[in-house]
């Protein structure tokens, strides 16, 4: 754990460097640019509108928020999932040729994934303000909820990162698993509201990402405060994962560079 | 007698030969995955003092590039020891880390940072390495956008320049045109030639090494089959090559 740290010292600016040239490279040869990272998820959540208030008459408040919420919470956390997936076949040039510890890579591409859930929320923030959405302090209160959604997706992803060296068409089921997911943690519906008794409970607080979103929503759009002891229980669970992760990753780290 | 810079002691590296398995065949043959081992370096030993140049070679498949990038730290031995004894090393590779649409300027920072240099260090370099790679204005341009030579000479301007204690090289004695291959020796020359660097190359060119090196390691089949004095060792390879053609 003491070389987890120092790692990520020695190597945070390589990750930094590295995410932002990823981003560039990504925007370095299509018209639009970077305005794609403002269309993209504005443009699902256009869809999702139009689809769940006109289609299936949802009557949530501030729906288009609520939903742009949800997305960028969900976004996030599908694509680290599916980031790290193929993360070391991908870098297979890289891993056999210098030594970098693994989850480095991770964090790296966390960088780029946190870049545009930052620009996310600006767009929820303006969406707000031209919905007119009331706004309180407690909006403040996302600096606690979003920790615990990159822990989680961090280690995670550390341990899908493992598996998927070894397990090739491990990607097909975590697509499988994460569209469960997606519809299980209400990005477009209100749990509470739709669903009832034990699945509306178990849903909320076994799912992180549902419980993520649903804390989210809770002070950003309701002005309502946090529920301090799930944030903690979460808090724990996800530093427990990361550190199974990390582990796991230094571990087998080694070998990896022989079966790619 | 200097002091000892790399120390390997009874190395020995085996690949599994496990295959990735798919979710279908870790279903139904769960138990019969058998574990083939195949042992690529055995029982290596050496020692190489600060300032020397260590010479390896062997026949295809011998083991000498799996050696390489296991004192590099990219496989861990599964049994006996590599001790650099806190020296900073590098495996002077191709293109570490590029990304293809980025500058090569870019590139310079994402690689030699990968390599374990601080921004602050390659940005005292970086014109070192522009001037030695050559390429004029290319290097403000995208890296896909170059000749397959011009990506080699910029890469190996990188890790040329970006100088580490220790240096392992692995085959690397043809890199761009005419001209830039002799460049590119006689700046190696120079980078091994130094007295505190310490070298260790992998290559199968008997007359560059008996020009450079201090010490040959022959390695047959995983097995150290001679150690010692450049002329001995290389005369009895070459040797031993010719009567198994």
């Amino acid at each position: 754990m003491k070389k987890f740290f120092y790692n990520i010292k020695k190597y945070f600016k390589y990750a930094i460097t590295s995410a932002s040239a990823e981003l560039k490279s990504e925007i370095s040869d299509s018209y639009l640019n970077w305005l794609w990272w403002v269309i993209e998820p504005l443009c699902f959540m256009l869809i999702y509108t139009f689809i769940f208030s006109v289609v299936f008459k949802s009557n949530e408040r501030f729906f288009p928020v609520f939903i742009f919420l949800g997305l960028t919470c969900w976004e996030f956390f599908n694509r680290m999932m599916m980031g790290s997936v193929n993360l070391i076949t991908s870098n297979r040039d890289l891993i056999s040729k210098v030594y970098v510890p693994k989850y480095i890579l991770l964090l790296a591409k966390s960088f780029t994934y946190l870049f545009k859930l930052f620009i996310s929320f600006m767009i929820a923030i303006v969406l707000m303000i031209f919905l007119k959405t009331p706004f309180t302090w407690n909006i403040l209160y996302v600096i606690f909820i979003l920790p615990i959604l990159y822990l989680i997706s961090f280690g995670l992803g550390c341990i899908l990162m493992h598996l998927g060296v070894y397990i090739e068409d491990l990607k097909k089921v975590v697509t499988i698993l994460l569209k469960l997911v997606f519809y299980l943690s209400g990005v477009f519906y209100n749990i509470n509201a739709r669903l009832t008794g034990l699945i509306a409970y178990a849903l909320l607080r076994f799912n992180p990402v549902a419980f993520c979103m649903n804390e989210i929503r809770k002070v950003m759009l309701y002005s309502k405060s946090l529920s301090v002891e799930g944030l903690i229980v979460w808090f724990m669970i996800s530093i427990l994962i990361c550190i199974i992760g990390i582990k796991t990753i230094t571990k087998n780290e080694n070998s990896y560079a022989k079966v790619i | 007698m200097g002091k000892n810079i790399v120390t390997v002691k009874d190395l020995c590296i085996s690949y599994k030969i496990m295959k990735k398995v798919s979710i279908r065949r870790m279903l139904f043959k769960a138990v019969t995955q058998k574990k083939e081992e195949f042992e690529a370096v055995k029982n290596v030993s050496f020692e190489i003092e600060e300032g020397k140049i260590l010479g390896i070679v062997g026949k295809n498949g011998s083991g000498k590039s799996t050696m390489l990038r296991a004192i590099a730290g990219i496989f861990s031995p599964d049994k006996g020891t590599i001790d650099l004894h806190n020296n900073s090393v590098s495996l002077l590779s191709i293109g570490v880390g590029f990304n293809r649409k980025l500058t090569g300027y870019e590139n310079i920072y994402l690689s030699g940072m990968l390599l374990g240099f601080s921004k602050e260090e390659i940005k005292e370099k970086e014109k070192e390495i522009i001037e030695f790679a050559d390429i004029g204005n290319f290097i403000y341009r995208p890296v896909k956008t170059y000749s397959s030579g011009m990506y080699s000479k910029l890469a190996f301007a990188i890790t040329a320049i970006l100088e580490t204690d220790i240096m392992l090289i692995d085959e690397i004695f043809s890199v761009g045109d005419m001209q830039f291959k002799e460049k590119s020796y006689k700046k190696m020359k120079e980078l091994i030639l130094n007295e505190k660097r310490t070298v260790i190359i992998v290559s199968h060119n008997v007359q560059k090494l008996g020009e450079l090196c201090n010490e040959i390691l022959w390695l047959h089949d995983g097995e150290v089959r001679m150690i010692g004095n450049p002329k001995e060792v290389l005369a009895k390879y070459s040797k031993f090559m010719k009567d198994n053609k």
